[in-house]
């Protein structure tokens, strides 16, 4: 193994720690990553910006803050990416859409903020499917992204980008976002740990809006404790998102160690009901039985409104989203298709603007929020919104976490879906009650499918700001798991 | 003629720019002017990303208007997402309220032809302008957006249908409108669009007890406007329905051009604002203790104030209500009273002074009480060098147009100009016997019944000491010489 792959092969922990003992400098690790990116993302397409020259600068600054003892935080120097939807000041930010094709915002995510503060060294941004819509990356309107695992397969989306690179060993970590499981379902087919935060946990100032009660952000690492470092620099009260909540932040770190001794994993009986594949029940049964080795106890559980969740999230996210991207609109940025009116220019640019998904989403929301329609639909999916926290609150007073699959299957061929966004929508099924309800959601790896041979990931979903028991749960299963394979990617290249 | 058998039913709805010095989603300034779009950023201009920010000002001055209009003030509001296309809109969409709004009802009391009636309020919220197209602004014809005005917060009053008449409108407007000036949430100016009014307009035969159909009227930004507006359409839906047609329910729009209203969309046409909630803000929580703080600090309203004035100083309702109608006009006349004296009398010579003299010279100025050069304390000095009878009533009137022109002391102008009055007895003396020496045929006259000739005497008699003779003792003398 060459020094730069032994370099890559770091987790952000790691990395971090490297720099600050000045064993490694920045450079190096930058270096690597860009070289790493290089070999690999020709096959892979996780990303759609690529800043090697400022990456160089922050490193640069970063090893100069390592000789003079002034590091900012055990992030700093370490090369990470982020998905294309968080805006960075002057540096392209499309959302995966055409629509926004070459525009610079004149200011960065609150998150991006958070990070570069920490000294954290953005390389570039990462591939998605347009406007966080889809859960195959299949909808960027750029290139598809391909699963790290197996070239033929999808990564997962829409944080598919986010997912890819970490499992790539193309960065140490990665930032994406979760509307109705776009952080999870990528993680769980890559390999990778993936963490929803609790609504209101991260700031969504700075990154485009899909759907805005549901979206939030989270961090895609190859460890538990590197998802506990990112969420802990990312997470907290943002001034500019009313949305984001005042509680402090936990030290994800302190409990991360103490195991799942005493822990009460509540295992719904609606998540193992038909539907998931034999391979993944597997992983996951196997999980399971791992948590209760380690002295958990396990508890059943009902989720009894988990069907409707479905019904419900494709109302409320379409709803939001139809007004969200109105703004898209030609007038002041992004893509203008010029016309003899107003309303032609309207209708052009966004004609050839958007992809399906975005127009199929568009017009099912507008519908759902239509004069006569907005009590049968809109109103109604809030109620079962409410219906499905009551669900979980209930469960939680009998268990401190809930666990079960990600996804019914394994990461699916590119194309196999893309025909029938039914079934697209479906492989979200276990993902969306977690965003209907607010709670905090994480994918951690439980081994791999015998069959295939690709990653599997346990879904656990946690109490309201309760992400330091995720994580210590997560870390527990890791723990026994062991380090996944890295995927036999870019070998000899 | 046929007029005169319909009743005529009008509902309002005003939108009144706050007075905050930021816009209600961003730390943008909301001054008004301003090269096109310099007051803007990514949140006003609805870039990708962004979220609001709500200003508490804005909640704090919709309390405010909320306790003064006597309106239910809600514990719990709700911002909602109005949808539409338009340039001037950056989201594509309104952040207004919808199903729970801050505000609900409410009363304006206004009076009419001496009676009082109670206007009532629906409801009052809070949302967000929307900024302004630009047209011909290139060579090439083709139109610009302002968006320096987008996020600027408003409050939009929505009235009952309670007005019955054109006069009753424009009273209520201008209740209204003095109402949020004295709050300081609005600064009244219906050209430069910060106090707005669209019309709800219907009309039915009188005596019937459903309304009929009702048009909504558009962009009428003088109270002039507003009655031809209103004429306008109540007489052209008459003639609708006297020839037999129906109202139809449409959106017009007043041309003051030409003083009629034209149809600007219908109702089939009209949007659908697919109003939700809106997710990027969380309910509006405003508790007890809020309003509370909030009713401490209220300043005395028009009415009440105008009552005051009858009730304690005597003050005619005509008198009070000039004087109340604009909040600083007001406080200066407390200010002039309360340096000048105290009482019925001393009330009502401040009264007649600021509603006179004080009242004509700013309205030839165009200045408001902020921006005179006279101040309470120089008007009542000028009150008393009158009542002390250094000045007659002529003087008096030339020292304030200085004082109001230059912001001198009074008694200094007084000296500068030569205005004391002479009260010497002496003096006056001497020009009476002059007057009487060389007016031998007048006081032959004067003395043979024509009393009417005393008249002519002070005139003269003024004339020969410039207008200084103090009109009193000039009047005892004459009638002492001529022995009336």
């Amino acid at each position: 193994m060459s020094a730069a792959a032994e370099l890559t092969g770091l987790s952000l922990r790691e990395a971090g720690a490297g720099v600050a003992a000045r064993a490694l400098s920045s450079r190096d690790l930058v270096e690597a990553a860009l070289a790493r990116i290089a070999a690999t993302d020709g096959e892979v397409g996780a990303f759609l910006e690529v800043g090697a020259e400022r990456a160089r600068a922050a490193a640069a600054l970063a090893d100069q803050r390592a000789a003079r003892g002034e590091l900012r935080s055990e992030l700093d120097g370490v090369p990470i990416a982020v998905k294309d939807l968080f805006a960075t000041k002057g540096v392209p930010t499309t959302a995966g859409s055409r629509i926004l094709e070459g525009w610079k915002p004149p200011y960065d995510a609150t998150v991006v903020e958070r990070l570069e503060a920490a000294g954290a060294v953005i390389v570039g941004k990462l591939n998605m499917d347009e406007f966080a819509m889809g859960s195959s990356n299949e909808n960027s309107a750029y290139k598809p992204c391909r699963n790290p695992w197996d070239l033929s397969r999808t990564p997962g989306g829409s944080s598919g980008g986010s997912a890819a690179s970490v499992a790539a060993r193309q960065v140490h970590g990665t930032l994406g976002t979760d509307t109705g499981g776009s952080i999870r379902l990528p993680a769980s087919f890559c390999g990778v740990v993936g963490l929803k935060p609790t609504y209101g946990r991260v700031s969504r100032y700075g990154v485009v809006a899909f759907a805005s009660s549901l979206d939030q952000v989270g961090p895609l690492a190859r460890t538990v404790e590197d998802a506990a470092l990112l969420l802990g620099r990312i997470a907290g009260h943002d001034p500019r998102d009313m949305t984001s909540s005042p509680r402090p932040v936990d030290d994800y770190l302190a409990r991360l160690e103490e195991g799942a001794a005493g822990l009460k994993i509540g295992v719904p009986r609606e998540w193992f009901q038909g539907g998931v594949d034999a391979g993944v029940e597997r992983s996951v049964r196997a999980a399971l039985a791992t948590y209760e080795k380690l002295g958990a106890k396990l508890v059943e559980i009902s989720l009894p409104h988990t069907k409707y969740g479905i019904a419900a999230y494709y109302l409320i996210a379409p709803a939001e989203a139809s007004s969200n991207l109105a703004r898209y609109d030609g007038v002041r940025f992004g893509l203008r298709c010029e016309a003899k009116g107003l309303k032609e220019m309207y209708a052009e640019t966004r004609e050839r603007g958007f992809g399906a998904e975005p127009k199929r989403r568009i017009m099912l929301g507008t519908y759902a929020l239509s004069a006569g329609y907005y009590d049968a639909y809109y109103l109604r999916a809030q109620k079962v919104r409410t219906l499905v926290r009551r669900d979980f609150d209930a469960a939680f007073e009998r268990c401190d976490v809930v666990a079960g699959p990600v996804a019914p299957t394994v990461a699916f061929p590119l194309g196999e879906k893309t025909q029938d966004p039914l079934q697209m929508y479906l492989a979200d099924v276990f993902t969306i009650t977690c965003n209907l309800a607010a709670l905090p959601g994480l994918s951690v790896p439980c081994g791999l499918e015998a069959a295939s041979g690709l990653p599997v990931g346990l879904q656990l979903v946690g109490r309201s700001f309760d992400e330091a028991t995720l994580l210590r749960a997560a870390r527990a299963l890791e723990r026994e798991v062991g380090a996944l394979p890295a995927p036999g990617l870019g070998e000899g290249a | 003629m046929p007029v005169s058998d319909f009743q005529a039913v009008l509902g309002l709805e005003v939108h009144a720019q706050l007075l905050t010095r930021s816009k209600i989603f961003c730390g943008c300034s909301t001054e008004f002017g301003g090269e096109p779009n310099t007051h803007v950023c990514p949140v006003c201009l609805g870039l990708p990303g962004v979220l609001p920010v709500l200003n508490a000002k804005v909640v704090e001055m919709a309390i405010r208007a909320g306790l003064a209009l006597g309106c239910r003030l809600k514990e719990r509001s709700v911002f909602a997402r109005k949808n539409y296309f338009y340039p001037d809109l950056p989201k594509g969409y309104q952040t207004s309220q919808y199903e729970l709004p801050i505000c609900e009802g409410g009363t304006v009391e206004i009076t009419v032809g001496g009676e009082e009636k109670r206007i009532r309020l629906v409801r009052i919220h809070m949302e967000e302008d929307a900024g302004k197209n630009l047209h011909d602004v290139s060579p090439d014809g083709s139109s610009g957006v302002d968006l320096n005005r987008a996020g600027v917060p408003l409050l939009e009053i929505v009235s009952e249908p309670d007005l019955r008449s054109v006069d009753e409108a424009v009273e209520y407007l201008k209740s209204l409108r003095a109402i949020l000036m004295y709050l300081g949430v609005n600064d009244g100016n219906l050209q430069e669009g910060s106090f707005r009014c669209d019309a709800n307009v219907s009309v039915m035969r009188k005596g019937a007890e459903k309304y009929g159909t009702r048009c909504e009227i558009k962009n009428m930004n003088s109270f002039r406007f507003l009655r031809q507006a209103i004429d306008y359409e109540v007489r052209r839906q008459v003639g609708v329905i006297e020839e037999g047609g129906q109202v139809v329910q449409e959106t017009r729009l007043f041309d003051p051009d030409r003083g009629e209203t034209r149809s600007m969309r219908s109702k089939e046409e009209a949007h659908d604002y697919r109003y939700f909630p809106e997710p990027d803000l969380p309910p509006v929580l405003v508790s007890a203790a809020d309003v509370e703080r909030v009713r401490k600090e209220l300043p005395e309203l028009p009415r009440a104030r105008a009552a005051r004035y009858g009730r304690d100083l005597g003050l005619s309702a005509y008198d009070a209500g000039l004087l109340v109608a604009e909040r600083a006009v007001a406080e200066f006349f407390d200010a002039a009273l309360a340096a000048y004296g105290s009482g019925p009398e001393a009330a009502k010579k401040v009264a007649n002074w600021m509603n006179g003299e004080v009242a004509r010279l700013a309205n030839e100025r165009g200045e408001t009480p902020a921006t005179w050069k006279l101040s309470p304390g120089k008007l009542a000095a000028i009150l008393k060098l009158l009542d002390a009878q250094t000045i007659g009533g002529p003087g008096a009137k030339q020292v304030l147009e200085e004082v109001f022109a230059t912001g001198a002391e009074p008694d200094e102008v007084v000296k500068a100009k030569g205005l004391a009055q002479v009260s010497d007895t002496g003096a006056i003396e001497a020009a009476v016997d002059q007057v009487l020496a060389a007016s031998a045929a007048e006081v032959e006259r004067f003395r043979a019944g024509n009393k009417k000739l005393m008249g002519f005497f002070v005139g003269q008699v003024m004339k020969a000491m410039k207008g200084k003779g103090n009109p009193a003792v000039v009047n005892e003398l004459l009638k002492r010489k001529l022995g009336d």
